[in-house]
């Protein structure tokens, strides 16, 4: 079997990080990928990023998406697209990662593998939430970001957090009309100058309001909301139908962590992480030795935060291989950590500043 | 319908192939999602379920809720959001769990 | 209902009031000013870079909010364009004796033809005035985000902060 240094799992924006930085140290690595082309979910953000000049801000994410392609080519990783893993097996002498490429079975040996799958939509359910016309926030923003396929024209947003704010606006963007967002909570759960966008472009925000049900034959034709009380009831007489062919569901993300289980890593449970996620320490290294995560599997965020994670665990692993000194790793890890600090500040960061705490004291037992 | 026209982005490109659902020819790009052609020639009926005939279209668009497969060329469960269209694919609105081959 | 920014995507009257990227009412009478209305502590300083002149400071942590330096600000509106969240403004309250310019970014299909006459809306998106397209600004710099100038009766010159998208 070829024995290779390092394999970093997942070409989004956290692998493609990672993948840089293990070869700027002059580190073998292969970068895999299930998909026919990388950069997971960076293609789709066409917006500019926040952050400062460190974390790219000002620029869309497309263009960042271009830039990490760039950087990984001529860093001579090798990457291997088309390839979904589905086997990380720790073994005796190293961690065999199965994989299959054009219907064949293969596998590579790696010393240090770092998992950087991303993750996965939430979904809600509610009567008619199956039919045809009801998607993913992510997948309509995929369809018309990256496809350019208008997924419906009259559009309802379930969810305030900042995806069901930067997808309403950017379906407008598309060329469709988002005719409510709908928000169970009492208040707006993303940043408010994204909120002011579609406000300006004569989207209402209706906080305590929830979907009751979505009404159509073959697919959506209409859907019900409902204003909810402070327990989250809904509230008789509140009913509106609404006209809508799409409704898009913005209610979180979970990690994409199947192949962290199948490893035997650990996990804790940390809701404002997105669920279920693998305990790391400070070098994002898992309970399993020599295996590291990155990005939305080690706890959701957003891409400005897992391309710095994925330069951790890049950077920690080109470490562990012996490529970097302490005392050089130490100060570029510190410099990343900083990074990461400032983008988990005031009053949005703070709290998933206090979930990855509570993660990373996880890893010393502390939990 | 596709976004011809937009602020950001550059223009799109072209059809260049076609593919058959359930025997209708309908205009696709080379290399997209299966799902993306469907749903630009106003399609959003993909499958409909064993048991009670429910219709499903696309839901997740990332390959992991399997809401959108349908039968490409003669082979069930094929998930259509991650499943590149090339030149004469015969597509197929899947009944339940599918069969291999011509669909009844 | 509850008010500001949180519970409604718009920032109350006393938010604006408040917030340090917004100028006085003075500095309005004087010229052309930027007037970034960010009133959430979001980790995000790209308009202090923007900014030729040095009049726009976010500093440490750079969650805090920007501070508008009313001396500085020379009204050119460099910055309108850099910001992710399309919150800065320009305002030229005084551009003839009876209507004032407001600059807004603009990221819809298709931008507003300069000269035409157009439906002008306020921070919620409602319909304000009529007003008349006096520039329509788009350059490799702004990366696709057009900055549109339109021309409106004075009274409504902090009020009016895009047009109807088509």
């Amino acid at each position: 079997m070829r024995k290779v240094q390092s394999l970093v799992i997942g070409a989004g924006p956290a692998g493609l990080a990672a993948t840089i930085e293990i070869a700027k140290g002059g580190g073998e690595v292969v970068l895999i990928d299930e998909n026919a082309k990388p950069g997971g979910q960076l293609f789709k953000q066409i917006h500019k990023f926040f952050g400062s000049k460190e974390h790219r801000a000002g620029i869309r994410g497309y263009d960042i998406g271009t830039q990490l392609l760039a950087e990984t080519t001529s860093s001579g990783a090798e990457v291997l697209l088309d390839s979904p893993v589905y086997g990380v097996y720790p073994h005796n002498e190293g961690i065999m990662v199965s994989y299959l490429h054009r219907e064949q079975e293969k596998a590579l040996l790696a010393e240090k593998v770092i998992l950087a799958s991303g993750g996965m939509e939430n979904t809600l359910s509610f009567p008619g939430s199956t039919l045809p016309g009801i998607m993913g926030a992510g997948c309509a923003q995929t369809m018309i970001n990256v496809n350019r396929v208008l997924p419906g024209k009259k559009v309802i947003m379930v969810g305030s957090g900042n995806v069901g704010l930067i997808v309403s606006y950017q379906l407008m963007q598309a060329g469709a009309d988002v005719l409510a967002l709908i928000e169970g909570a009492p208040s707006i759960g993303g940043y408010g100058v994204h909120a002011g966008k579609i406000r300006r472009a004569g989207t209402p925000i209706k906080v305590s309001h929830t979907i009751k049900r979505a009404l159509g034959e073959n697919q959506v034709e209409a859907v019900e909301i409902v204003q909810v009380d402070d327990k989250f009831r809904p509230l008789a007489g509140t009913e509106e139908i609404i006209a809508a062919d799409t409704v898009c569901i913005a209610v979180g993300l979970s990690p994409l962590t199947e192949l962290a289980w199948l490893c035997g890593c650990e996990f804790t449970y940390i809701p404002l992480l997105g669920g279920h996620v693998p305990i790391h320490n400070e070098n994002m290294e898992t309970s399993v030795p020599g295996i590291y995560v990155a990005g939305d599997i080690a706890g959701v965020e957003e891409a400005s935060t897992a391309m710095e994670e994925g330069r951790l665990a890049g950077i920690a692993v080109a470490q562990a291989l012996g490529l970097y000194p302490p005392e050089e790793a130490v100060p570029l890890k510190e410099e990343v950590w900083n990074r990461l600090n400032t983008l988990r500040t005031g009053p949005f960061g703070q709290k998933r500043f206090d979930a990855k705490v509570e993660l990373l004291q996880a890893a010393k037992g502390g939990n | 319908m596709r976004v011809a026209k937009h602020p950001i982005l550059p223009p799109i490109k072209e059809p260049d192939i076609t593919i058959y659902v359930d025997g209708k020819a309908i205009p696709a790009i080379s290399g997209e999602p299966i799902a993306a052609a469907l749903l630009a020639a106003g399609i959003k009926v993909f499958r409909k379920t064993a048991k009670k005939g429910y219709p499903r279209g696309i839901f997740c668009g990332i390959g992991r809720c399997t809401d959108c497969v349908m039968t490409v060329d003669g082979q069930p469960n094929v998930r259509t959001c991650v499943t590149p269209a090339r030149e004469n694919m015969r597509i197929e609105t899947q009944n339940g769990l599918g069969s291999w081959g011509e669909q009844g | 209902m509850n008010e500001g920014v949180k519970y409604t995507g718009i920032p109350s009257a006393e938010e604006l009031k408040t917030c340090p990227g917004v100028v006085s009412v003075s500095r309005l009478e004087k010229g052309p000013v930027a007037v970034i209305e960010c009133v959430q502590q979001i980790p995000c300083n790209p308009c202090e870079k923007a900014c030729p002149f040095g009049a726009i400071t976010v500093g440490q942590p750079i969650t805090s909010l920007p501070v508008i330096n009313e001396e500085k600000c020379t009204g050119c509106g460099l910055c309108i364009a850099c910001c992710p969240g399309l919150a800065i403004f320009r305002v030229h309250k005084n551009y003839t004796e009876t209507t004032s310019l407001v600059d807004f970014p603009f990221e819809y299909y298709p931008s507003p033809q300069e000269g035409s006459v157009v439906d002008c809306v306020g921070r919620d998106g409602q319909f304000i005035t009529k007003g008349k397209v006096n520039k329509v600004k788009k350059n490799k710099q702004s990366d696709g985000t057009t900055v549109v100038s339109v021309e409106v009766p004075k009274k409504y010159c902090m009020e009016v902060r895009s047009i109807y998208r088509k």
